[in-house]
């Protein structure tokens, strides 16, 4: 079956060689899975501009409450009189920022870039299963950015119920206006959203199932594969999970239904709900809202193995035991929705059951995280800009990682849950890493996309401020919330007793503008490099990958003869011959996969 | 002083921005040589960066606990707090413990196996000794802890109710609480937000008998050393009844009665007078003074002195005014309470009255 499909796209990429495509083929519609990758990428990078000046607002407010800004008064309209940023447009920004980040740039701008680019090329596959699908999924997604970002232009204010948007808050535009047409906006664009997700999802698992080259097992795969096609599948198993809440959530707002609500008087009359559960959807949405982390984070640590293991000239350490625990991970990811629940009401039983599968899953992040370090020991690091990324997502996933055996204990939950203790863990191992994960595949993968080399050193200004500041903005997040505040407040001023706070706010915020700053020299030498970068060269970090076995120039099909045949795994870096003397292929430090197995070599099990 | 800041800030951000346009420049290729790809000085430079970045970052993180550790809560002023800050701390003490081991390895390699030129790299791709070793040991680590938070966790969520303990309703609503007590019956009455109408703000159901002595207040008393019940009502949206300072916290939600329990030990005078308290109180109160300074200079009021009180909070987003709904706490010994009770209003001599 494979076999034959194979044979279909390369009579059809070699019929179609001299076809000229025309700009709207070619740069708008197009269904070549590098065009749409580069599509998803810029995207997610306008719609990450978007999301971290969201939260560099929220964070001059929460620095200095009540201060006026001319900002504000530029920015939020008639939210911002006399440049005082209203109380609404607060809770409005915390979460439309929430939404943008989670969803639109670290699961669109990051799992759908690299996936459409890196599973074809990586398998020695000429396109996507469907490029059509694809191209589609692309087009959802863009209207579902379009709608999401028309929502801040309500009259009444985009969705402000925070990006979890729980009931009856979310439900009644008489709770908080931002529930009025904002709402109904933010559960259209969700739509397409979950719709895009999905053709996007299928397309990748049938496409890894289906389309890999000959001699390309499935323990061949790098390891940014696996990341991807195991992603899709937990996006395949929950985002439905979330379009049944987001459904229910609009019947109940439009349809007078009653599945979430129930019992409410507010603004002097009785509503006639009766008879639903604002618990059950908090389940419904945490059973797509927690593997939505690993949504997030698979991929990033996809493309970190995949980094770490080329610039330290090594394998990666512990391939299969990677696998393992990347399975392992994506199946506990589905049954531990329950820790953001610990005191929503549900019945104690029930969270002794999500505490113990919620610290089982420490246990494959762990050993995740001791195969990075081993892959370091005794390399030879080069020390490239998407490298120190991969080694800056290490370090922050551990830090962040390591609060959620708090967290995910349901005893010490009680006290932090919903403090600024949250805030700074889930910002840390999923936030910081993801985008890390973001930054290190868009270096990485650059020279792949764009035919061109970024500045090394404008990388290395970008990533040791953004390391500092993140961990400036993060680390002492952790001690305010250990002191009792909670998350989405506007200001902390009621309460006298945080009062000495103030301070850390203040030094929060500083790093916060640092660090969003430095990112506009990351832009800088995105959008310089994409026109004026060095020109690339075929493999420029010695990658035994097929991708870089592909001509620097984009061709449709992207292998110009036949696919290549596969006979190694994707990590014989450094591998020596049989007598010890030198590498197998001499004075080369790594083969490619597309090598066949040399004489004076040794097999492994790959 | 903000717009200063703001333009001292924009002020570094300019020269950030004329010094990075620098060194661009200066990073341009002087031979056409230059790869973009990191060489033998760039894997040197780098991996002394390595280095120093892991010292900044134990040396942030010293700072951090050195500096903000005070800011932890008072010692609990309830009975299973005392248990919850021993498992706080002793995960803390094993979280932090394999974090400066694990980031020092980190960093150490990236800086110790930075690249070199003819350095060859060591083909190292299993080894399932070290690989059960480090899985079996966080099973180990993660049992003990699980199994220690668990057996707290049932002490603290399954609440005996014997004749001594004290049901106390917390209502809430957008965006005040209010709380009822059961009144000598012990038992608290019916209530449904239908019933809601003037000042039957709680809709109690009137014709329910156990209702007419509930005591509808909107300053909470408890007695030091009797168990509570808690049982929370919502009428309109989510919120979340926080008690930081008893180490409590449950949601509450519209349409159905949720439940939490504690013992309060320390009296509101006793907490005032602890040394934590006193410290943290003059702390807030010199930084009241320099901030109300700044105030008077702009024409506004003063802002008061600071009494500690302790309070509960809404942790739950529950609209606009979700950052100030918070009701007082007072604690204290049980003849004070039983005073202050016996000076409340019934429920029956509420509508009486209207």
């Amino acid at each position: 079956m494979s076999v034959a499909l194979e044979h279909n796209a390369e009579n059809h990429a070699h019929e179609h060689h001299d076809h000229k495509q025309t700009f709207i083929e070619k740069y708008i519609f197009s269904t070549d899975h590098k065009m749409i990758s580069k599509q998803y990428l810029i995207t997610g990078l306008i719609m990450g501009i978007v999301g971290i000046a969201m939260s560099i607002l929220f964070r001059l407010q929460l620095a200095w409450p009540g201060e006026s800004f001319w900002i504000f008064d530029a920015l939020l309209g008639k939210f911002g009189k006399d440049g005082v940023m209203d109380p609404s447009i607060y809770l409005a920004l915390v979460t439309i920022h929430g939404t943008i980040m989670v969803f639109f740039v670290l699961t669109a701008g990051l799992s759908g870039t690299f996936s459409n680019l890196l599973i074809p090329l990586q398998i020695g596959a000429r396109d996507m299963a469907s490029g059509f699908m694809n191209m589609i999924s692309y087009w959802l997604f863009f209207i579902s950015s379009v709608i999401m970002l028309s929502s801040l232009f309500v009259e009444s204010g985009p969705a402000s119920a925070g990006w979890t948007v729980y009931p009856p808050l979310s439900a009644l535009p008489q709770a908080i206006s931002g529930s009025g047409l904002g709402m109904t906006l933010w559960l259209v664009s969700m739509t397409f959203f979950i719709a895009s997700s999905l053709l996007g999802s299928l397309n990748y698992i049938v496409t890894v199932l289906n389309l890999r080259t000959k001699g390309m097992s499935m323990t061949r795969l790098p390891l940014t594969v696996w990341a991807f096609f195991v992603t899709a599948i937990i996006g395949v198993v929950s985002f439905p999970v979330l379009l049944s809440a987001a459904l229910l959530l609009l019947m109940d707002r439009s349809f007078g239904t009653s599945f979430f609500l129930s019992d409410i008087y507010i603004q002097g009359e009785v509503l006639a709900y009766q008879g639903g559960s604002p618990v059950l959807y908090e389940h419904l949405f945490w059973f797509l809202g927690h593997p939505e982390v690993y949504i997030v984070l698979l991929p990033a640590l996809g493309i970190t193995s995949e980094v770490i293991a080329t610039n330290a000239r090594k394998p990666i350490f512990g391939y299969r035991a990677m696998i393992a625990s990347i399975l392992a991970i994506a199946f506990l990811s589905t049954v531990v929705w329950g820790h953001h629940m610990f005191v929503s009401g549900m019945n104690p039983f029930l969270g002794s059951v999500f505490t113990f599968t919620t610290l089982l899953i420490a246990i494959p992040s762990a050993v995740k995280a001791f195969n990075y370090i081993t892959t370091l020991w005794k390399g030879n690091l080069q020390m490239n800009p998407g490298m120190l990324f991969s080694i800056g997502l290490v370090s922050t996933f551990i830090t962040g990682g390591l609060t959620g055996i708090i967290l995910g204990d349901s005893t010490l939950d009680i006290n932090v849950h919903d403090t600024y203790f949250v805030v700074a863990h889930f910002h840390l191992v999923m936030g910081v890493s993801a985008l890390y994960g973001l930054f290190a595949g868009v270096y990485h993968w650059f020279p792949k996309m764009f035919g061109r080399m970024m500045n090394k050193n404008l990388g290395y200004v970008h990533f040791w401020i953004t390391a500092i500041g993140s961990y400036g903005v993060f680390f002492p997040m952790h001690f305010i919330g250990m002191a009792g505040l909670p998350r989405r407040y506007y200001t902390n001023t009621a309460f006298p007793y945080f009062d000495d706070l103030a301070n850390v706010n203040v030094l929060i915020t500083v790093f916060a503008i640092i660090t969003a700053a430095v990112q506009l020299v990351f832009l800088y030498n995105f959008i310089y490099s994409i026109f004026y970068g060095k020109k690339a060269t075929q493999n420029p970090w010695e990658s035994t990958t097929l991708e870089w076995t592909t001509p620097v120039k984009h061709i449709h099909g992207n292998w110009p003869g036949e696919l290549p045949t596969v006979y190694r795994w994707s990590y014989d870096y450094s591998k020596r011959n049989k007598d010890d003397s030198d590498y197998v292929i001499p004075g080369q430090d790594y083969i490619p996969q597309n090598v066949p197995v040399q004489d004076n070599e040794e097999e492994t099990m790959h | 002083m903000t717009i200063l800041l703001v333009i001292i800030i924009i002020a570094l951000l300019g020269i950030t921005f004329w010094q990075m346009s620098k060194i661009f420049k200066l990073s341009k290729p002087v031979n056409s040589n230059d790869t973009q790809i990191a060489d033998n000085k760039d894997n040197q430079t780098q991996g002394k960066l390595m280095l120093a970045f892991v010292v900044f970052l134990y040396l942030f993180m010293f700072y951090s606990f050195w500096e903000y550790s005070r800011f932890y809560l008072p010692e609990a002023a309830s009975e299973h707090g005392t248990d919850y800050d021993q498992l706080m701390f002793i995960s803390l003490g094993l979280i932090m413990f394999v974090q400066i081991i694990t980031q020092g390895l980190l960093h150490w390699f990236s800086y110790k196996y930075k690249g070199e030129k003819n350095k060859k790299a060591l083909f190292y791709a299993d080894n399932d000794k070290l690989e059960f070793i480090w899985t079996i040991i966080p099973v180990i680590v993660l049992a003990g802890l699980i199994i220690y938070g668990l057996f707290s966790w049932n002490d603290i969520m399954n609440v005996e109710e014997t004749e001594d303990t004290l049901v106390v309703e917390i209502y809430a609503y957008q965006f005040d609480w209010r709380a009822r007590y059961a009144g000598e019956d012990k038992t608290l009455g019916k209530a449904n937000v239908r019933f809601i109408e003037g000042v039957n703000q709680l809709g109690l159901d009137e014709s329910d008998p156990y209702g007419k002595d509930d005591i509808i207040v909107n300053e909470l008393h408890l007695p030091k050393g009797r168990p509570v019940l808690f049982k929370f009502r919502s009428q309109d949206v989510l919120h979340s009844a926080y008690f930081p300072f008893f180490r409590s916290q449950m949601n509450v939600v519209p349409g159905m009665i949720t439940q939490f329990g504690f013992t309060p030990t320390t009296t509101t005078k006793e907490m005032r007078k602890s040394e934590y308290m006193v410290d943290k109180v003059e702390n807030i109160n010199e930084i009241r003074k320099e901030r109300s300074k700044e105030l008077v200079a702009e024409g506004e009021m003063e802002l008061d002195n600071y009494e500690f009180d302790y309070y509960l909070l809404c942790n739950k987003i529950c609209g606009a005014s979700h950052y100030n709904m918070q009701m007082k706490i007072v604690v204290e010994e049980e003849e004070d309470y039983n005073e202050w009770i016996k000076k409340q209003q019934t429920f029956q001599e509420l509508t009486a009255q209207n």
